[in-house]
């Protein structure tokens, strides 16, 4: 997990700034006096999704990322020196410090999910899109990654496509998912096969009636 | 099997609604007012009774650690409470459900327990994936401002309380307790040492505990049915309690499940995950407690029992009581191979070790899949995690070590035999 | 107070003390990499580890643990051996074997230890990882797979210098140290990264493979270029300087020095004056001359003209010995017309209190409020101001600026610009006015931009009302403070290098000048003959009739004074190029040709002749507390802002001037030419 910033791309703003003051005030509303560098994660998540957003609507699309004058802007705000945020966002692996798809779709491949076929899921991701690990598709709207455990273990295998979970998948759901997303078409998040969240497929062997919910405590 | 009766969590699979509506005709809420009014000491004297262990992987007794926070602060620092919420050990999912499901439990346990140790404000930091867990888990908080269960006047109770939600971003070391601090103060998550532990200089150096969300979500239940309900489960007082399990992997029907802390590892597959895929038989191994903890093979797998002491005697750990099941048809090599990778991935690279140490070990279990090393490299592997494990400033060390030890100790000969495969077919 | 025991020897420590500090203080041995006794401690590199009993049963880091009470310590363990040598063999896999061609070979830390603690052999065959060499200016050279994430630099830079650039960015294996952005660590500080660099991944660049450390030889010295007086070791090769390092000195320069002391002695080899020149008559070209030519036609000059037409300079570079013995060869003529103040300042040199740095150094520690007037300490004396931004670390003193904005690297109150300032903050009552007055220490800070000006003994004045208004100076505390730029300036004042009517440059006849560049040659009267004794063709070779080349402070015996008062011994690591010759014997050898021999024939008798006059001077290493009398002249003063004494902090001398490293880092630095610097 390297992070390289290319300075000169051009595709990196001269200046950035937030659309949101509101929302910037309120991010640093929930630290204590004088402890505004707690911000620095949240607000380079804010800068990310307004940066997703613009891309959303941008031709080609393009899905959210953190230029580099997102950063000093950031760290202007928080009254840090700007290597600072630069140490922060490359350390977290959702900061995306690069430019990627509209949708950009991680892929579990840690052990739960790759005892449940991961590997067919990444393979049938990387045979529809034609690309690789890190790749974007030229119609920028797809990366493909790989990421760690996402902590869904027991409806593997399963992917996250930007905010959302898709889970118990097969290989041809994925492809379904990735066709329906290409399509502008919305998709079920979570388990894909229709069971209630982390229950057990068919209904699962507990709180079956509904009577214990409301006894309760 | 636990009866449903004795289930804290009755929501967990989200048949119903989290709303705060839903979670107070559920019992969520109920008079928490009167639980604050016994006072601090009682809240944790039965806290203390109910012999709960921390959820999040270590099992540090509950009520003790919120005994170490200071009764009152001499210096004028204040003292936080601090949920971990980063859940990322791999086959967990427990906490993802409470939060979804059960936020009101989370919220109620987060007063409850700030209040026991003094704290008027609490953080919860959760993991940066968990976006939608996170909107949800912040309505909840904002459901309960609205009602006056937080605020000025918590709950009626005349204790000031409020919750902050604080998303991480990706990193798995971040669920290390002082890693989470840093993490908050908008640091790098890199690990800190200790001493000075959080309860002396934690958050913004202030006197903070830490705990797993289970942990602080079974704290209201525990506060209305007693301490000695809840040490009544389990097989002794040491190992006390409900468990969330999640279970994983080859069974036919995984799942999370609420049970008793103690239930035979075997029963906790066959009656809640439909058994082993292809039955019992063709179970190869087990990974008890989420990927740190060492692996069992089948022999042991039969009589283990699912608990921090039992797991212990057989060589592995409870851990965060994620079960992950491989059959017969798995590589095992790559399995754990594949966990050195995420070790490696996660490491801070703050300290010497675990930096260079993880890639070490990740680059010789890659060889070790194929076949490609020597016999004596297996000796070698042995030996690169006895350097790195306890040497690290955090057990993020010690993690990627156990998960090799416990191959070694367990399936050596199908390492052994893989290189001679290896060796046979370059020959 | 703690007991405990340390490899069976018990000791007793002051509480905070770490296990790695004790082990020090029973002079027991534990390797380290990223412990540094002047920086936070992060306990990364674990090489520290040391077995402790009670508790858990691994090794811990000795360098983050504090002694307890009853604690039992092993440092030479099984258990112990085994954890260093296991960390060193992780802290070896992915560095290079490229100790052949590594500055930091025969001086490196990894290289030591591992010989002392690691494995013969690698057994480590899998590939190792590549890095990118960070640009970080012209000063320090990157070669970052040496690295061993020790973040001393990063701390250093943050905590010390006030500049954090730095950073370790990524995370992992992947972890680097960089800027991230393309940038020079803009600090004038930046030279001690490669001490503090426990490896060689942060190396001198000017120095790049020009010596191996054991072909040096190492002579221990004092700095000049500047008042601070940083004690150094200037280390030489044949007769040529190769680098200049800090020694330590706790109380003047810690163990850092800037980088203007560092890297400016390549100006020691360019424009030297290596032989005697006099002007020819006919050609008016100076052109070379022997020893006895030169001095001929100097003490010729020197008979002629009348008494009280000859003046005397001395420059800022000038040790103590040649200031007393040109004074004494003026005397000898009857002369009076001498002075060191050449750089426009007005300030009343009568009262030693007036004009030195009463609080000393270290003392700037103690104070709890600092009023800077006319000074940026940060250009003017480096090691001064990261003492004061050391003193803001550990209890957020409060600072108070009168003059330029600047970034200083600490935060400060800037409550005006000019004397008129001053002035309303003696007679105010709030604001900073009152932070000094409740301050326990407080402390003023004049700089020479105060009294590089008409109205300079004013503002000396208003100095010292202010001084006293704010209770500054009392039993057992001086907080007046004046910071000089010059290394010769404080001696030539004890020592009376001053004329008390002053007298009109431009109407003397005849102007010796020792060292003295460093004002504008024009108010020389045009007919004036010029004597100049020094070691670089600049400004007064330039206008010379007769040059007389002199040694520079690495070629020579001497003796300096520095800010505080301090007299330091400088000493000669090499010798002076060609005919040049050190400064106080070509004065003695000029003093028999005007037949007025003086009574000193070595040093040894110069120091003595000194003592005599001046015991104070002496004193090595000692500072005398100055009594506190009346100084300056209250008068109007003008309505000007203040300007520091130093605008480029790489160019303040001959010696900088003529140095290619310094005219870099003027590009660099001041102009902002990154191209250059990536070149």
């Amino acid at each position: 997990m390297k992070k390289h910033l290319d300075l000169h791309a051009a595709y990196q703003p001269q200046s950035f700034s937030f659309r949101s003051a509101e929302a910037v005030k309120d991010i640093l509303s929930r630290y204590p006096e004088g402890r505004a560098r707690s911000a620095i994660m949240p607000l380079l998540d804010l800068a990310q999704r307004q940066v997703a957003e613009d891309g959303a609507k941008a031709n080609p699309p393009y899905g959210g990322w953190i230029p580099r004058a997102a950063m000093d802007e950031i760290a202007r705000i928080v009254g840090q020196p700007p290597i600072k945020v630069y140490e922060v966002a490359t350390f977290y692996s959702m900061y995306n410090i690069e430019p990627v798809g509209q949708y950009l779709v991680q892929m579990c491949t840690t052990t739960p999910c790759m005892l449940c076929g991961s590997d067919n899921i990444v393979k049938a991701c990387q045979d529809r899109l034609g690309i690789g690990l890190g790749e974007t598709t030229g119609d920028g709207k797809f990366s493909l990654m790989e990421v760690e455990c996402l902590g869904a273990c027991v409806n593997a295998p399963m992917v996250q496509i930007n905010d959302d979970f898709y889970e118990d998948l097969t290989p041809a759901r994925m492809v379904e998912i990735i066709d329906l997303l290409e399509q502008g078409k919305e998709v079920p998040v979570g388990s894909q096969t229709g069971r209630l969240n982390s229950q057990a497929e068919g209904g699962g062997t507990t709180l079956k009636d509904a009577k214990v919910r409301k006894s309760g405590t | 099997m636990l009866a449903d009766q004795d289930r804290i969590f009755t929501n967990i699979y989200g048949q119903e609604s989290y709303s705060l509506d839903y979670a107070k005709k559920r019992g969520d809420w109920d008079n928490t007012k009167d639980i604050l009014a016994k006072g601090r000491d009682w809240i944790i004297e039965e806290m203390k009774k109910s012999g709960l262990r921390g959820r999040g992987g270590a099992g540090f007794p509950t009520g003790m650690k919120w005994s170490f926070m200071p009764k009152e602060s001499p210096d004028g620092r204040p003292s936080y409470l601090v949920i971990n919420a980063d859940e990322s050990e791999p086959g967990t999912c427990k906490d993802r459900d409470i939060i979804r499901n059960e936020p009101h439990k989370l919220i109620e346990g987060a007063l409850i327990a700030g209040f026991a140790m003094g704290a008027h404000k609490c953080y919860i930091y959760i993991r940066g994936e968990f976006y939608n867990e996170a909107m949800t888990l912040v309505k909840a908080v904002q459901e309960a401002r609205a009602a006056g269960l937080l605020g000025k006047n918590a709950a009626g109770s005349g204790w000031e309380y409020d919750i902050e939600v604080h998303r991480g971003a990706g990193a798995y070391i971040c669920g290390e307790e002082t890693a989470l601090l840093n993490s908050l103060e908008g640091k790098k998550g890199e690990p800190r040492n200790k001493p000075p532990f959080p309860a002396a200089a934690g958050l913004y150096s202030c006197p903070t505990t830490i705990n797993n969300v289970e942990t602080i979500a079974v704290v209201p239940t525990i506060m209305r049915r007693g301490g000695a309900w809840f040490a009544g489960f389990g097989r002794n007082e040491k190992n006390t309690g409900t468990k969330l399990f999640c279970i994983s992997g080859h069974v036919n029907k995984p799942c999370n499940v609420e049970e008793e802390m103690g239930i035979p590892l075997k029963d906790l597959i066959e009656k809640h995950a439909g058994g082993v895929r292809g039955g019992w038989d063709n179970l190869k191994a087990i990974i008890p407690g989420g990927s740190s903890t060492p692996i069992l093979p089948r022999s042991l797998c039969e009589t283990a029992l699912m608990d921090f002491d039992a797991l212990r005697e057989v060589g592995s750990s409870l851990g965060t009581a994620a079960v992950i099941v491989m059959d017969q048809s798995t590589d095992v090599i790559r399995a754990i191979a594949r966990l050195s990778f995420f070790y490696m991935h996660e490491s801070c690279g703050q300290c010497t070790p675990c930096r260079e140490g993880t890639g070490w070990l990740w680059r010789i279990m890659q060889r070790m899949v194929r076949g490609n090393a020597t016999v004596d490299e297996i000796d070698t592997l042995l030996e690169l995690t006895k350097e790195i494990e306890g040497h690290t400033i955090c057990a993020h060390g010690d993690a990627s070590a156990w998960p090799i030890q416990g191959l070694i100790r367990h399936f050596r000969p199908e390492m052994e035999q893989r290189i001679m495969e290896y060796r046979k077919l370059a020959a | 107070m703690p007991k405990l025991t340390i490899d069976g020897v018990e000791i007793e420590v002051a509480p905070g003390t770490s296990i790695l500090q004790a082990s020090e203080m029973l002079g027991v041995e534990v390797p380290r990499f990223c412990y540094h006794d002047k920086l936070s401690v992060p306990a990364n590199c674990r090489m520290c580890l040391v077995e402790v009993s009670p508790g858990p049963p691994k090794p811990q880091a000795s360098c983050a643990l504090a002694c307890a009470d009853g604690m039992v310590v092993k440092t030479n363990s099984e258990m112990v051996h085994k954890a260093r040598k296991g960390v060193m063999e992780m802290m070896l896999i992915n560095h290079p074997l490229d100790c052949p061609i590594c500055d930091q070979g025969g001086e490196c830390d990894l290289q030591d230890q591992a010989v002392a603690y690691g494995f013969d052999r690698s057994r480590y065959h899998e590939s190792k990882r590549a890095k990118v060499d960070p640009d970080v200016g012209p000063l320090v050279k990157t070669v970052m797979t040496r690295c061993i994430q020790c973040t001393r630099c990063v701390r250093f830079a943050e905590e010390i210098a006030g500049t954090p650039d730095l950073g370790l960015v990524n995370r992992g294996e992947d972890v680097e140290i960089t800027t991230f952005v393309e940038k020079a660590i803009n600090t004038e500080l930046s030279g001690n990264l490669v001490d503090i660099c426990p490896v060689g991944a942060l190396t001198s660049k000017p120095y790049a493979f020009t010596a191996r450390p054991w072909e040096l030889r190492k002579t221990e010295s004092i700095d000049v270029h500047d008042a601070v007086g940083s004690n150094i070791r200037i280390d030489a090769r044949g007769g040529e300087v190769m680098r200049v390092l800090p020694r330590l000195h706790e109380d003047v320069n810690e163990e850092w020095i800037s980088d203007r002391t560092r890297y400016a002695h390549d100006g020691l080899k360019r424009q030297r004056l290596d032989r005697p020149y006099v002007r020819d008559a006919q050609s008016g070209k100076l052109r070379p001359a022997s020893w006895e030519e030169a001095f001929s036609v100097a003490a010729e000059k020197l008979l002629s003209v009348k008494q009280g037409w000859k003046a005397a300079l001395v420059g800022d570079l000038c040790d103590l010995e040649s200031m007393v013995a040109l004074k004494d060869l003026m005397g000898s003529l009857h002369e009076t017309n001498l002075e060191c103040r050449t750089d426009g300042a007005f300030y009343d040199a009568s009262s030693r209190a007036g004009y030195i740095f009463n609080s000393t150094i270290a003392g700037i520690e103690q104070a709890d409020a600092i009023l800077l007037v006319g000074t940026n300490p940060r250009r003017e004396a480096a090691l001064v101001n990261a003492r004061i931004r050391k003193t803001w670390l550990n209890k957020r003193v409060k600072v108070g600026v009168i003059g330029e904005v600047a970034d200083l690297t600490y935060p400060y109150e800037h409550i005006g610009t000019g004397p008129a300032d001053l002035e309303n903050l003696i007679k105010s009552a709030g604001g900073f006015a009152a932070v000094l007055k409740n301050a326990k220490n407080p402390m003023i800070i004049v700089g020479m931009g105060a009294f590089q000006r008409e109205d300079g003994l004013a503002v000396q004045a208003l100095a010292r009302q202010c001084a006293e208004t704010f209770n500054m100076v009392r039993e057992g505390w001086n907080g007046f403070n004046v910071l000089h730029t010059a290394a010769s300036r404080i001696g030539a004042l004890d020592i009376g290098f001053t004329s008390k009517d002053g007298f009109d440059l431009g109407k003397v006849e005849l102007v010796y000048l020792l060292g003295a560049d460093d004002f504008p040659m024009e108010y020389i009267n045009p007919h004036a003959f010029v004597i100049y004794q020094g070691h670089h063709g600049d400004a007064g070779a330039n206008r010379a009739d007769v040059i007389l080349p002199g040694a520079a402070y690495t070629e020579k015996n001497g003796l300096y004074v520095n800010t505080e008062g301090r007299v330091q011994m400088a000493r000669k690591a090499v010798e002076a190029p060609g005919e040049a010759r050190e400064d106080w014997k070509i004065i003695r050898a000029l003093s028999a040709y005007i037949h007025r021999q003086l009574p000193y024939d070595d040093l040894f008798q110069l120091r003595e002749r000194i003592a005599r006059e001046w015991p104070h001077l002496m004193q090595i290493d000692q500072i005398l507390p100055a009594p506190w009398t009346v100084f300056g002249l209250p008068g109007k003063v003008a309505g000007t802002s203040f300007v520091s004494a130093v605008q480029n902090f790489y160019m303040t001398n001959v010696i900088t001037r003529a140095s290619l490293t310094m005219a870099e880092c003027t590009k660099v630095f001041l102009h902002h030419d990154v191209a250059e610097a990536a070149e």
